[in-house]
């Protein structure tokens, strides 16, 4: 249920990135969604459809979703492995002491406007 | 036709609201009033608890309270009729958690004067309030035993960013699988500073070590 919150936000950056560069209608959100962001895109899009069509800016505005494999590195033995397989643990040495090195993305990574 | 141009924003949508929340947990500082953010699932005790932790705090320092819920009046009357402190209902309007823009409006309607400490009750959930900083000065959970204690492996950012993991209806573990030492250590395994304190609302078990620990945490936020 986050996912309406979080759309609200991109609302307020797209629209105030609009301004900053004299744009009046958006035709395309891109984000960057990392894969252990809790965020699930589908929601997020669902989200988007109701309340993007409320504004002028964003009617018809297409979100689109670019998912970011989650990695996590291994302090131990500084190997790097898929997050969402293994979890905490490093399946390369068994190590508890692991840090997640991205996958964790909530961004706007850019926006398509017509000029 | 007309031209299609892209524009590179690249900027993390909670970018602003950490903002807000750094912004505010200043000015409380300045003001020296003190917010601790207080979460946990639907049901675990925690306006209980507050009841508990505000009476025995109320006649040392002035605390006020806000609730954050998607419906309803029913925690804050519960809250001043228990412990006669101010306390205001917050509504999110069907959202799940509370960021710190509404924090901000919640506390313009606390009448701030002479208080010390400013609990906010967010909205019962283990997902959401743990992804938007409220600009509180700590956070705290309340963890009940009829939920698990396997719920740090389950919520991990939840646990990850909370300074105190309280463990509330320890009367009832004899009849769940509780097992408090494997609690301990997936809370560790999350965050390695958090506190674990187990209590018991209902019987007052333990909520004196909360209290002791949010009375100093106050003080020293006030030096």
């Amino acid at each position: 249920m986050h996912e309406l919150g979080i759309v609200f936000y991109i609302i307020r950056d797209v629209k105030k990135a609009a301004e900053e560069n004299g744009v009046s209608h958006v035709s395309t959100v891109v984000m960057n969604i990392g894969e252990v962001s809790t965020v699930i895109p589908e929601y997020l899009t669902d989200c988007w459809r109701w309340a993007a069509d409320k504004e002028d800016l964003l009617r018809d505005c297409e979100l689109r979703c670019d998912i970011i494999p989650a990695v996590t590195r291994c302090e131990d033995c500084g190997k790097e492995y898929g997050t969402v397989a293994h979890g905490k643990v490093c399946p390369h040495c068994g190590s508890e002491n692991t840090f997640l090195l991205r996958g964790n993305e909530v961004e706007i990574k850019e926006i398509v406007v017509n000029s | 036709m007309d031209a299609v141009k892209v524009i590179e924003i690249k900027k993390s949508v909670f970018a602003d609201n950490d903002e807000d929340a750094a912004k505010l947990r200043k000015e409380l500082k300045q003001k020296g009033v003190y917010l601790l953010n207080l979460m946990s699932s639907p049901g675990s005790g925690k306006t209980t608890t507050l009841i508990r932790l505000i009476n025995l705090l109320k006649d040392r320092i002035r605390i006020a309270v806000m609730e954050a819920d998607i419906d309803s009046d029913v925690d804050a009357v519960k809250i001043r009729e228990a412990t006669g402190i101010p306390s205001i209902q917050l509504h999110t309007g069907g959202m799940c958690h509370l960021d710190a823009e509404m924090t901000r409006q919640g506390l313009d309607n606390v009448p701030l004067d002479g208080v010390d400490l400013v609990i906010l009750e967010n909205v019962g959930n283990l997902v959401c309030p743990a992804e938007f900083d409220t600009g509180a000065v700590r956070n705290a959970m309340i963890l009940s035993v009829p939920e698990g204690h396997d719920k740090p492996l389950k919520y991990p950012l939840m646990f990850s960013i909370c300074d105190m993991v309280v463990i509330n209806k320890m009367d009832v573990a004899p009849y769940f699988d509780f097992d408090l030492e494997k609690c301990r250590e997936y809370v560790r395994l999350r965050n390695p500073r958090a506190k674990v304190l187990p209590i018991c609302a209902k019987t007052g078990e333990g909520v004196e070590a909360l209290a002791d620990w949010l009375l100093g945490e106050v003080r020293a936020w006030k030096e």
